[in-house]
């Protein structure tokens, strides 16, 4: 007889998708179980060990502000805090560190075990049970059913995950582990739109046999940003990377072994990203470039694992090894594991709503790189809102979604949902609109608040956030009540027009060159201002001027997205419409018309020709 | 949500012109023009004038209320005279004002829709009309962008994709080589696209594509009598004629007045299967350009129009030609060897035109001379801050991006995708 468990939720997965997810539907109050392979796996970082970056920093503190735990974990693991663009302004600067590999995963798995609400079983999961089109649990290959009222499917690069290296292929999830075939057999079966994408890695380096005195070294920041709104300092000891560069021998070697590459050998017809090419790709795509940048990233403090950022490739392993050692400093380099090339399948995420549910299998919900995204930020921004989502379907509450206005995490969504994938999906900064108002430092006042309405908040950050508004409240208040004309800010050696208006703090931090401590030499009664709350508001006011276009556009997107076009609309039955059009509509079928008028070639008059036959639909409901 | 304006009457000669404006804008740029408003609902007479205080025109001015307009914003009605002129100068000086643009298609209706204030018996009434429209435009723009502006527009295109891209490229790939020179090629670029907008902006070039106004072509198949008709209707030999099917090969266009309404009859090779590369040629250019005309009159010496491979769509007209030749056909006919059915015909084209949705013309030129002016003070904000040495790029962006949104229509969407695109054709980033 057949074992049966119940939870109200079931995360297959225990990457970052998978952890993000079953903690946040634990937080939101569903007993969950986390189904993994191997539970001493969970919080396995299989790429570079870094968490961050521009546009991925941002979606770590968003993440956290939700009380998500990647930001929390990255802290407590990280060995070098960076953070990259500090010379740009705040909207475009992203917290970036490199992690100790093992201290991830510890740390990870701590959380996960000291979850309240949240199971972890060990098993590989074989099927997703169906009844009456609806996923109601999932069987694991050892008979063990386990029931619950939705599923999220965090699978990563594992369905039918093909490794290659030079002219050898196997089957395989990620070095060391095996693909899941029947899984993904399963998932065909229930007819959702499959396609086929690649990413590759470099190969694993023994760091005592780099030579790194002769290396460019990069420490990290002086003062360090950590990801958390919580988090005080970094906890590990701090370690820095250094920095190589291919050269013309190097190059001279992969072009004569291009033939035996996974990549180039023909043996791949999927796609990979154009941002991650592998160094076969940049030798022969930049011709002119005669070197490139590798970055040697410890994969731990006692870890003598290095990852040499810049050179993914599939050659055959004995060509890696002879192109390894003609980069300065590895001359005597030793290759623990070779890099290799993956090949995986993933679900056409047009299929998804916003709130990450399949559209026509109720209950089964998607996150992470099973979506065609890439990058454990991305995985696990998903994997927070399928979570969410999914105890929220268990306890018969009304789905959210996040509008790209508010969040990356929202333009991430709306990207995949809306315009699907055509190589393996990275977030950048110049896919957000919004991107002056989506800033790493306001991350907490964009989503905490939500956050907490969505009971997912714990009461440690509650208090922590309130105690920031209100320093924030002070800080402004302060600054409004003080103004001078600009003759008095002249003698203050303030340079500002002479308009004679009189400006009050908050508008004197609008320039540039003005901050707080520079205002406090004036009103010393600033001094006394909390620096973090300052600093803020100092951001604020840089954009303060586009504050105004953004909020408008951010308002004209919501009023659309109130305007939604029901499940199985009929746009052929619609006269007006162009072929081209309908088709796009109906291959698209956005949820809302705000969604709608993203698609290319849209006008007002065939908006107006869908809603009119939306509200004729109203009135008359179907027979 | 922005403030929206058009001319809400149909172009032409007429007594009166109405300009809406709607949105919460509206009763502000209003009172700009008209210096202050009567209450709701109640028409006052005021002298319209510009921001340098010369006076447009003189009409009648309407204010509704948000919630109870046509809109359901705040919506000003300004009802002027219906010259070309006026209503130029009034839209003009409305596009002159921040926060408001033109009007897309429908957008009235649209937002109308939105706020609930139309059923849907008065959406479907408006559908066709919203059609007639957006038809109009687009092949108002495929004529305005078949020639050398077209040309120009997919130039514009490339510099602002490319002066994206390489401004995302610093931003978005910090720790990446990125050359130096790249914010350099930028700040050139932008340079150079401020300078070639200004002049078009204050050249002609757009007006001169658009003056001419309606364009009608002669279709048929060869030796129908398409070129003795245009002949005839322009009461001179424009078009050579012979007894020879394929004689016209080029286009022929003949500019005319037509009871005040400019319009160009296009004279085009006869439709047929070719084997002649020239004549091939010309009859692809016939097709073209008849497709793209504001009407079509087919001609047909057959009871039927003969199978062409241009369509018919509503408001062209099928004549049997040569009435000369067959006096009892129960069709309307035209000879443009005796001149019978001309007169009618003229007639009848004047009225479909006079009566077509066509403030198309003057919107058209005036959207894209106010999108154009736009875009320029976007891209003089965005050459500002990158003046500043680069330290605001994410604001140069922005800037930039705005000056794309508001080329949007005379160069094509630029999305983020394709602005990727040109980064990683360009830059070798990624790890």
């Amino acid at each position: 007889m057949f074992h049966v468990k119940h939870f109200d939720v079931v995360v297959v997965g225990g990457g970052h998708a998978g952890c993000e997810a079953a903690c946040a539907s634990a937080r939101a109050g569903a007993q969950t179980a986390l189904v993994t392979l191997r539970a001493d796996a969970i919080g396995t970082m299989s790429c570079n060990p870094a968490v961050g970056g521009v546009g991925k920093g941002q979606l770590v503190r968003e993440i956290d502000a939700l009380d998500g735990v990647i930001g929390r974990i990255a802290d407590r693991a990280g060995i070098q805090f960076r953070l990259l663009n500090r010379s740009k302004g705040p909207a475009v600067q992203g917290p970036r560190a490199q992690m100790d590999r093992m201290l991830y995963r510890q740390a990870m798995q701590a959380e996960i075990a000291a979850t309240p609400r949240l199971t972890v079983v060990e098993g590989e999961v074989a099927d997703i049970l169906v009844e009456r089109g609806i996923a109601c649990g999932v069987e694991v290959a050892d008979g063990t059913i386990i029931r619950s009222r939705s599923v999220v499917l965090t699978t990563g690069t594992f369905l039918r995950g093909v490794i290659r290296i030079g002219e050898e292929a196997r089957s395989g999830g990620r070095a060391g582990e095996n693909a899941c075939i029947n899984l993904a057999k399963r998932i065909e079966g229930l007819g959702l739109p499959l396609g086929r994408l690649k990413t590759g890695t470099p190969p694993r380096l023994d760091g005592r046999t780099i030579n790194w005195d002769i290396l460019e070294d990069q420490p990290g920041d002086q003062m360090p940003e950590m990801f958390s709104f919580l988090s005080e300092g970094p906890i590990a000891p701090q370690t820095s990377c250094a920095i190589t560069h291919t050269n013309e021998t190097t190059h001279a070697i992969i072009k004569a072994n291009l033939h035996r590459s996974a990549i180039y050998g023909g043996h791949f017809e999927s796609v990979g990203p154009r941002y991650c090419p592998s160094v076969e790709d940049k030798v022969v795509r930049f011709k002119s470039k005669n070197s490139h940048q590798i970055f040697l990233e410890p994969e731990g403090l006692d870890d003598d694992t290095v990852y040499p950022n810049g050179i993914s490739t599939s050659l055959p392993e004995e060509v890696q090894r002879k192109m390894v050692r003609t980069i300065q400093g590895l001359e005597n380099a030793r290759i623990i594991q070779p890099g290799y090339a993956i090949e995986y399948d993933y679900v056409d995420p047009r299929a998804l709503r916003s709130s990450l549910e399949l559209a026509k299998l109720p209950g089964l919900f998607l996150a992470g790189q099973i979506n065609g995204t890439t990058g454990y930020e991305e995985a696990a921004g998903q994997g927070i809102v399928a979570g969410i989502n999914a105890a929220r379907l268990a306890a018969d509450l009304e789905s959210v979604t996040f509008p790209r206005s508010d969040s990356y995490i929202g333009v991430m969504i709306d990207d995949l949902v809306t315009q699907g994938v055509s190589e393996p999906y990275r977030m950048f900064t110049s896919r957000a609109e919004f991107r002056l108002s989506l800033r790493a430092d306001n991350a907490d006042q964009r989503l905490t608040p939500f956050g907490i309405s969505l009971g997912i908040v714990s009461d440690e950050r509650k208090r922590s956030f309130d105690a920031k508004i209100e320093k924030l409240a002070q800080a402004r208040k302060m600054l409004s009540e003080r103004s001078m004309s600009p003759q008095e800010a002249s003698a203050a050696g303030i340079k500002i027009g002479k308009d004679g208006v009189r400006r009050s703090g908050l508008d004197l931090l609008t320039f540039q060159g003005i901050d707080v401590d520079r205002l406090s030499v004036i009103w010393p009664k600033l001094g006394e201002l909390d620096p973090a709350a300052t600093k803020q508001i100092k951001c604020e006011a840089i954009y303060a001027n586009y504050m105004e276009r953004q909020q408008k556009d951010a308002d004209a997107l919501k009023k659309d997205e109130k305007n939604r076009i029901p499940d199985g609309f009929d746009y052929n039955s619609i006269a007006g419409l162009s072929k081209e059009l309908r088709l796009k509509l109906n291959s698209a079928r956005p949820e809302t018309i705000r969604q709608a008028k993203r698609i290319e070639g849209i006008t007002p008059a065939a908006l107006v020709q869908i809603l009119a036959s939306i509200k004729r639909r109203e009135r008359r409901p179907a027979a | 949500m922005d403030t929206i304006f058009a001319l809400s009457t149909a172009w032409g000669k007429a007594g009166l012109a109405v300009i809406r404006l709607s949105g919460p804008l509206a009763c502000d740029a209003a009172e700009k023009l008209v210096g202050w408003l009567p209450p709701p609902r109640q028409a006052a007479l005021r002298q319209l004038t510009d921001s340098d205080g010369h006076v447009l025109d003189e009409g009648l001015v309407l204010r509704f209320e948000e919630g109870a307009s046509f809109t359901g914003e705040d919506v000003v009605e300004l009802q002027i005279h219906g010259s070309q002129a006026s209503v130029s100068a009034v839209l003009a000086a409305l596009g002159e004002i921040d926060g408001l643009r033109f009007a897309e298609p429908g957008e009235f209706t649209y937002r109308a829709m939105c706020n609930g204030r139309l059923d849907i018996s008065q959406v479907e009434g408006l559908a066709d009309l919203i059609d007639a429209e957006t038809e109009a435009q687009r092949r108002q723009a495929m004529r305005i962008f078949s020639g050398e502006l077209g040309q120009k527009a997919s130039e514009w295109n490339k510099a602002v994709t490319r002066s994206l891209a390489l401004l995302e490229a610093c931003i978005d790939f910090a720790d990446e080589e990125i050359p130096e020179s790249t914010i350099e090629e930028a700040e050139g670029l932008i340079d150079a696209l401020i300078c070639k907008l200004g002049a078009e902006a204050t050249g002609a070039e757009i007006a001169e594509r658009v003056r001419n106004g309606f364009e009608v072509a002669i279709v048929g198949p060869p030796n129908v009598g398409k070129s003795t008709l245009l002949n005839c209707i322009s009461k001179r030999d424009a078009a050579i004629t012979s007894e020879y099917a394929g004689t016209t090969r080029d286009v022929i266009e003949v500019r005319m007045d037509l009871k005040g309404l400019p319009i160009t009859i296009l004279d085009t090779a006869g439709l047929r299967e070719s084997e002649d590369p020239v004549e091939s040629i010309g009859i692809a250019k016939a097709i073209d350009r008849a497709e793209s005309a504001d009407m079509r009159i087919f001609l047909t010496e057959t009871d039927t129009a003969e199978d062409l491979p241009v369509d018919l769509r509503s408001g062209d007209m099928i004549l049997r030609s040569k009435a000369d030749l067959a006096p009892d056909v129960d069709m309307p006919a035209v000879s443009g060897k005796t001149g019978q059915g001309v007169s009618e015909l003229v007639e009848s084209v004047h009225r479909e035109l006079a009566n077509r949705v066509a403030s198309v013309e003057t919107a058209t030129r005036e959207r894209h001379r106010l999108a154009i002016k736009s875009a320029i003070k976007a891209l003089e904000s965005c050459a500002h801050e990158l003046s500043d040495g680069g330290r605001n790029l994410e604001v140069a962006a922005e800037e930039l991006r705005s000056a794309a949104d508001a080329l949007g229509a005379l160069i094509g969407k630029i999305d983020a995708a394709k602005v990727l695109g040109e980064i990683f054709a360009s830059f070798c980033v990624g790890k």
